[in-house]
């Protein structure tokens, strides 16, 4: 693969990769209000806006609320938009993130998933996120700061793709990446500016029968964000669907393409794939939890054990048909879920994946584990466990427990 | 910054063409649909408007049609501000970064009561805090008439709504209108008034000088509702005049935090004897047509007594205590 562009080594947490990526993105606006674990994002970014480092509108809102109205308020008039936030900020941004999608407003955001109150807990789960898995958002989550950093740059390009004009949100790990310093390369602020480019706005039809660029422009009058009835509203929400069937296109390449220039690739962008070629058992997981799972896998891979993992770097639009080929010979997964689903009957990413292997030739068996809520650690032993559970599965042929949860008191 | 020169003439405003177009779904008689049509001729060039959900945003907006001659967004009840925020800081980064052709672009949201008052006056406080240079126009009629006449933290005291029921033990709302231009103006912004359409020419200046000034302006605009107060479809911009004789209503402005009385007040003010009293008002609202029976007499005369004391303590914020 040829890497371009001279690349540089930092030590940042996921939080300073994010601010990073977002200032080299030559974002217009920016809205956001603090909280944990995000707020190095908005003190980085705070920074760079008093240093003179970034040409962006820093709207200081007072609350999550506000933030994403104005974010979408911006990027309806044009402007690149970024922000960032968690847990209870993601939940009171709930309502406004309907209204994002539904404008089409190619918002990006970065989520330090946190868990939801209460009990109030600072740390890190995918409680946020989950519960916003219908919003219209797509969803991709990071399994290290690099990741995130990566993702962030890319997520301009798929946002504000013609074919998909959908907002991004991009996770990661509360505390375990927002906070961790890891090795994060960097590339130069020009490479950055050339590949996120300037917002391209699709062309539309306004109500005087003009074509015009898609945005609030005193010179071609559009009305956004009508009230549509039974007899177009359905219409509206038909098109978002299609928008997140072409993501799962344009995931693809915006991850081919960045590979190009870094050198860094994920999976396929949709799904990382770790020795499934010829694995028999497999665990499912998103986020940072994979960096563990992968060093496990490695292990048991010495040992003769035929395990792999998949990661699902794409959350939304769900990439039903690459989860299926990619656990095609796969006889027993694990599918880990770090939130709950309350009266689901398993976790949400549970729940997904049965759903994309119900149409397999062979369903595989599966067993869900529900870990790590609250920022409750999991350690490697307890992970290396769930294979040894899948071995015993794969032996017996059946799933004694299909809900299980790790590392917890009953 | 001015576009376009101020005409103050009726013939001036009537040539200038309509921004809020007619065929909207607003009832008769409606007083928002009034204001809406009239604010946007006083309008001076390019501008954006946002709307928070409400009466106005529903009726001038049913896909696939407008009434929107200017680029228009909603997108939420309680966005209003948040979004005027977004817009003006896009438009002024996009401006400097020469993504935006138009020397300037005038930002006005506008909001009901239930979108100011209520669950809007985080977002606008906030806005204002932010200092970002934009009209917020509330059209006040004084309950949540969209969703069918529920009170509103600008219900008047004594008003029955669906949610505060002229009852046999209670009679109608029992809470005071919150003063929320004096709210706006204790966020030490630059400009805060109060109009009323029947006296558009005063209505039309505080438009244009909300716009004219550099940073946040808050209009508070009287909207009568027939639908919600009960009252007739022909006499809306009546009790737009009634409401500001009795002081119910006065009309004033706050220029960075000086406040004066505007015409139609003042005139009261130098001649209280033309100061009616409040029933010439109130009666022939249904709203408050309980107080109008034996056992409303107290609430009556209540009603007289606060209007009575804010106009006291408003003559006397604008230096012409009596």
């Amino acid at each position: 693969m040829a890497i371009l562009v001279k690349q540089e080594k930092n030590a940042m947490s996921g939080d300073e990769a994010v601010a990073y990526a977002a200032k080299q993105s030559d974002v217009d606006v920016v809205a956001a209000y603090p909280i944990t674990p995000q707020t190095i994002i908005v003190e980085k970014f705070s920074e760079y806006v008093a240093n003179g480092e970034v040409e962006t509108e820093f709207v200081c809102v007072e609350s999550e609320h506000s933030a994403m109205a104005a974010c979408l308020s911006a990027s309806v008039t044009g402007a690149r938009t970024f922000t960032a936030t968690a847990s209870a900020g993601l939940a009171l941004m709930h309502e406004m993130l309907f209204v994002t999608s539904g404008c089409r407003a190619p918002v990006v955001m970065a989520v330090a998933n946190r868990a939801l109150s209460a009990p109030l807990n600072i740390h890190g789960d995918h409680s946020d996120g989950m519960a916003q898995r219908d919003s219209g958002w797509i969803q991709l989550y990071a399994e290290n700061a690099q990741e995130a950093y990566d993702s962030i740059i890319q997520a301009f390009r798929i946002a504000e793709d013609v074919n998909v004009l959908l907002p991004v949100m991009v996770g990661l790990d509360g505390f375990t990446l927002s906070h961790t310093l890891e090795n994060v390369e960097t590339l130069p602020d020009d490479a950055v500016k050339k590949f996120v480019g300037t917002r391209r706005l699709p062309n539309v039809l306004t109500h005087e029968g003009k074509t015009v660029p898609f945005k609030l422009d005193p010179d071609n009058p559009m009305t956004m964000g009508p009230i549509a009835l039974q007899n177009y509203y359905f219409e509206f929400k038909r098109q978002q669907e299609e928008a997140m069937k072409n993501a799962l296109t344009v995931i693809q390449q915006v991850n081919d393409e960045f590979a190009e220039v870094s050198g860094r690739k994920y999976g396929n962008g949709l799904v990382d794939a770790y020795c499934l070629e010829d694995a028999e058992i497999a665990a499912v997981c998103l986020g940072s939890t994979a960096g563990t799972m992968k060093t496990i896998v490695d292990n048991l891979r010495q040992e003769g054990v035929r395990a792999g993992l998949l990661r699902l770097r794409t959350f939304r639009p769900l990439p039903v048909e690459e989860i299926r080929s990619a656990l095609e010979n796969v006889k027993a997964i694990a599918v880990m879920d770090k939130s709950m689903s309350f009266g689901g009957n398993g976790g949400a990413v549970f729940h997904e994946v049965r759903h994309a292997l119900y149409d397999a030739n062979v369903q595989p068996l599966g067993v869900n584990y529900i870990y790590g809520l609250g920022g409750r650690d999991t350690s490697p032993r307890e992970l290396r466990g769930i294979y040894e559970d899948l071995q015993r599965i794969l032996q017996t042929k059946r799933v004694e427990k299909p809900i299980q949860y790790l590392e917890l008191r009953e | 910054m001015t576009t376009e020169e101020w005409k103050f003439t009726t013939k001036d405003i009537a040539e200038k063409p309509d921004l809020f177009l007619s065929g909207h779904r607003a009832c008769a008689g409606c007083g928002p649909a009034t204001v809406l049509r009239m604010i946007m001729k006083a309008t001076r060039g390019p501008t954006i408007v946002t709307e928070a959900t409400g009466c106005m945003e529903v009726v001038s907006s049913i896909y696939p049609y407008t009434s929107w001659a200017v680029p228009w967004l909603h997108t939420a009840f309680e966005t209003a501000a948040a979004n005027a925020s977004g817009i003006e800081s896009a438009l002024k980064i996009m401006k400097k970064k020469g993504k935006v052709k138009q020397e300037h672009v005038d930002v006005i949201a506008i909001a009901g009561d239930g979108g100011t008052y209520d669950i809007g006056i985080q977002a606008l406080s906030g806005a204002v805090e932010r200092g970002h240079d934009f009209l917020f126009v509330l059209y006040d009629n004084e309950a949540y008439m969209n969703t069918g006449i529920q009170r509103s933290g600008g219900t008047p005291h004594g008003a029955a709504t669906t949610t505060s029921p002229a009852g046999t033990v209670i009679p109608g709302k029992l809470e005071y209108k919150k003063p929320i231009a004096e709210i706006m103006v204790a966020h030490e912004m630059p400009y805060v008034a109060t109009a009323s359409p029947y006296y558009w020419r005063d209505m039309l200046t505080k438009v244009r000088r909300g716009l004219e000034v550099e940073g946040p302006a808050f209009l508070h605009v009287f909207a009568p509702c027939p639908r919600g107060w009960r009252s007739d479809p022909a006499k809306s911009i009546e009790y737009s005049k009634l409401v500001v004789e009795t002081c119910v209503f006065p009309l004033w402005e706050s220029i960075n935090g000086q406040c004066q009385l505007s015409t139609p007040s003042k005139l009261i003010a130098l001649a209280p004897q033309k100061k009616k009293p409040v029933t010439d008002y109130l009666k022939g609202q249904g709203r408050f047509s309980h107080m109008f029976k034996p056992q409303g007499k107290k609430l009556l005369e209540e009603v007289q007594r606060v209007t009575d004391e804010r106009w006291q303590r408003l003559l006397a914020k604008c230096g012409m205590a009596q």
